[in-house]
């Protein structure tokens, strides 16, 4: 809970990991990869404010404190959403496998929610593991990485027949949320890696799942728009946009806000810290402090309130993943929706 | 007396640079700091060294820009024989190994990749040019022009800016519709006029892909500048 000129802000970090990326978990063979990806993350770190910045070596692996102290204790945070990637070709044990993310929640009941992941091109035995992981973590929500290389295979969509008994199976199993990370393959692709025209497909054909694109397609920010304001369940994963630019490009923060506020709208955002890139003391209190410049060329962007402020840290992800929330942390019984995405679906109508 | 003359070439040769563009943020590799060196031997041998902000950025944009800065380099007078250099990289290896042999992207990454990658680049030039149009745009609103007088506007009416040059060459690029009587307002992906129902998303979604490309190119900038403490060869400080 995050408190400020008398608001009160439940957070929910949608978006998070706990990986051990240091060289004793190194696959032999693989360690430029290893290496490359983890100094890759790091770079993404300095674009976080300079006192916020790890060493290399405390950034490869933290431990269970730091976690807990940098989320919890400092960061303002309620409940924290484990989002996996296994990269088992690199990472002997994983990156962050939803084992790891769920045995160090289930040391602090209340605090996390584990979410798994699965890939369609894994055939029955995939299915099988699926099934195992939602029984034993109670995951609700999977992470997906669409354009990951598997076998041989350069990427699937979401769209694939394969794909669709995926979803399928998940929704049979009670998973109602699903986390898409559109980016950059490590593999060469012909074709762009960020295409999220699969989403605008299935989330037509599978309703009653939300699919919330992490980092709202960065850096194809106006494809997610464009695809976004015509589904209603689709959401805007936050994270990146805030660690990655409102303190190293404010002015390019409020212009990709306003286009989240204009196209998706606020009920339809997600706060993620995508710790351990960045904490989430910073971004936190940044977003709540933030205000839309007033300037002529953000004139026609929607402001953002207190009210919508809530519903991004925190009252959305409650909804998404029925957390409970302290009655004292909802929203007033007058709020109503916000209107931005309306607008939004307005101008796409015309 | 080779100093002069070395110099003189090196000039050329960033000249040359400065017409290679990264294909997805638009913009040349000189400015965003991505030329970690370029040196022309007395005996016209060229060396050209690329840098990226990350190890893992993607391997098709970084062969593209390899390949343009070797097409760039190597036809320039006087140059004998030109090596391109990506530094860094994941994929250094197939990239150099690729350009230099003129394999083409396929057989370069052989059994990763199954087409060319003119459908990739000329995607992103169709961005470049909804981008491009929200730049020639804005200032003819902010001056007070009327959205639905951008309609019947060509591009000839258009007072002359550095916008509109450049949008006029993505447009040419593409083989779209860029002479003086051309519409303002074209679909990029067809080159036809944009219905008069159309304008106000047209422009809305001419500056949503022109925030996307400004705020990755932010960005990359600032993780090249974590990555490497020094400016990039021909980079302004305006630049960084």
């Amino acid at each position: 809970m995050y408190e400020s000129n008398g608001e009160k802000y439940f957070v929910v970090d949608s978006h998070m990991h706990y990986w051990n990326a240091a060289p004793d978990n190194w696959v032999p063979g693989a360690e430029q990869y290893a290496k490359g990806w983890i100094e890759c993350f790091h770079a993404y770190q300095g674009l976080g404010p300079p006192e916020t910045h790890w060493s290399i070596e405390h950034f490869q692996k933290y431990s269970e404190d730091d976690l807990m102290k940098d989320v919890f204790e400092d960061g303002y945070v309620d409940v924290a959403i484990f989002q996996p990637t296994n990269l088992k070709e690199w990472y002997k044990e994983g990156f962050n496998t939803t084992e790891r993310n769920a045995l160090m929640g289930e040391k602090h009941p209340g605090k996390f929610i584990a979410n798994t992941n699965f890939d369609p091109r894994d055939s029955d035995a995939g299915l099988e593991e699926l099934k195992r992981n939602v029984e034993r973590f109670g995951s609700k929500g999977v992470k997906l990485y669409t354009a990951e290389w598997n076998n041989g295979s350069r990427g699937y969509k979401l769209s694939d027949p394969g794909a669709y008994r995926y979803l399928e199976a998940a929704q049979n199993l009670g998973i109602k949320n699903v986390h898409v990370h559109k980016g950059p393959t490590i593999w060469p692709l012909d074709k762009d890696a960020f295409d999220v025209s699969d989403i605008d497909h299935c989330a037509t054909d599978f309703p009653d799942l939300n699919f919330i694109i992490e980092h709202v397609g960065l850096p194809r920010i106006e494809d997610f728009c464009f695809m976004a304001t015509q589904e209603p369940n689709v959401y805007a994963g936050l994270s990146v946009v805030i660690g990655g630019l409102l303190h190293a490009r404010p002015n390019f923060f409020a212009k990709v806000m306003g286009e989240l506020l204009f196209w998706v709208g606020e009920d339809k955002m997600t706060f993620g810290s995508d710790y351990g890139i960045w904490e989430p003391k910073w971004q936190v209190e940044g977003l709540v402090a933030w205000e839309m410049p007033d300037r002529e060329e953000f004139a026609d962007f929607p402001r953002l309130g207190v009210e919508g402020k809530k519903k991004i840290l925190g009252l959305n992800a409650a909804k998404l993943y029925d957390i409970k929330v302290p009655d004292e942390l909802q929203l007033p019984a007058s709020a109503g929706a916000g209107e931005q995405g309306v607008l939004g679906e307005a101008v796409a109508g015309a | 007396m080779t100093a002069p003359a070395l110099a003189a070439s090196q000039e050329r040769l960033l000249a040359a640079l400065e017409t290679v563009r990264d294909p997805e943020l638009d913009e040349p590799i000189t400015s965003l700091g991505f030329v970690a060196s370029c040196t022309v031997s007395a005996d016209g041998d060229a060396e050209v060294r690329l840098r990226l902000p990350t190890y893992f950025c993607a391997p098709n944009f970084a062969y593209l820009m390899v390949a343009d800065a070797y097409d760039a380099v190597s036809v320039l007078p006087g140059v004998r024989d030109t090596l391109v250099v990506l530094e860094d990289h994941f994929a250094s290896d197939v990239i150099n190994d690729g350009v230099a042999a003129q394999a083409g992207f396929v057989r370069s990454f052989d059994g990763e990749a199954v087409s060319e990658l003119h459908d990739l680049r000329a995607n992103f030039l169709r961005k470049a040019v909804m981008a491009g149009t929200d730049q020639v745009c804005r200032p003819l609103l902010a001056a007070g022009t009327d959205p639905a007088a951008l309609l019947a506007m060509t591009l000839g009416e258009v007072p002359p800016s550095r916008a509109l040059t450049r949008l006029r060459e993505r447009r040419a690029e593409l083989g779209l519709p860029a002479g003086d009587s051309a519409s303002l307002l074209i679909d990029p992906a067809t080159g036809a006029p944009v219905s008069p129902g159309s304008v106000p998303l047209h422009l809305r979604k001419a500056q949503l892909t022109r925030t996307s490309i400004e705020a990755n190119s932010g960005i990359c900038r600032g993780m090249l500048r974590h990555r490497y403490a020094t400016p990039g060869q021909g980079q302004s400080e305006e630049d960084q």
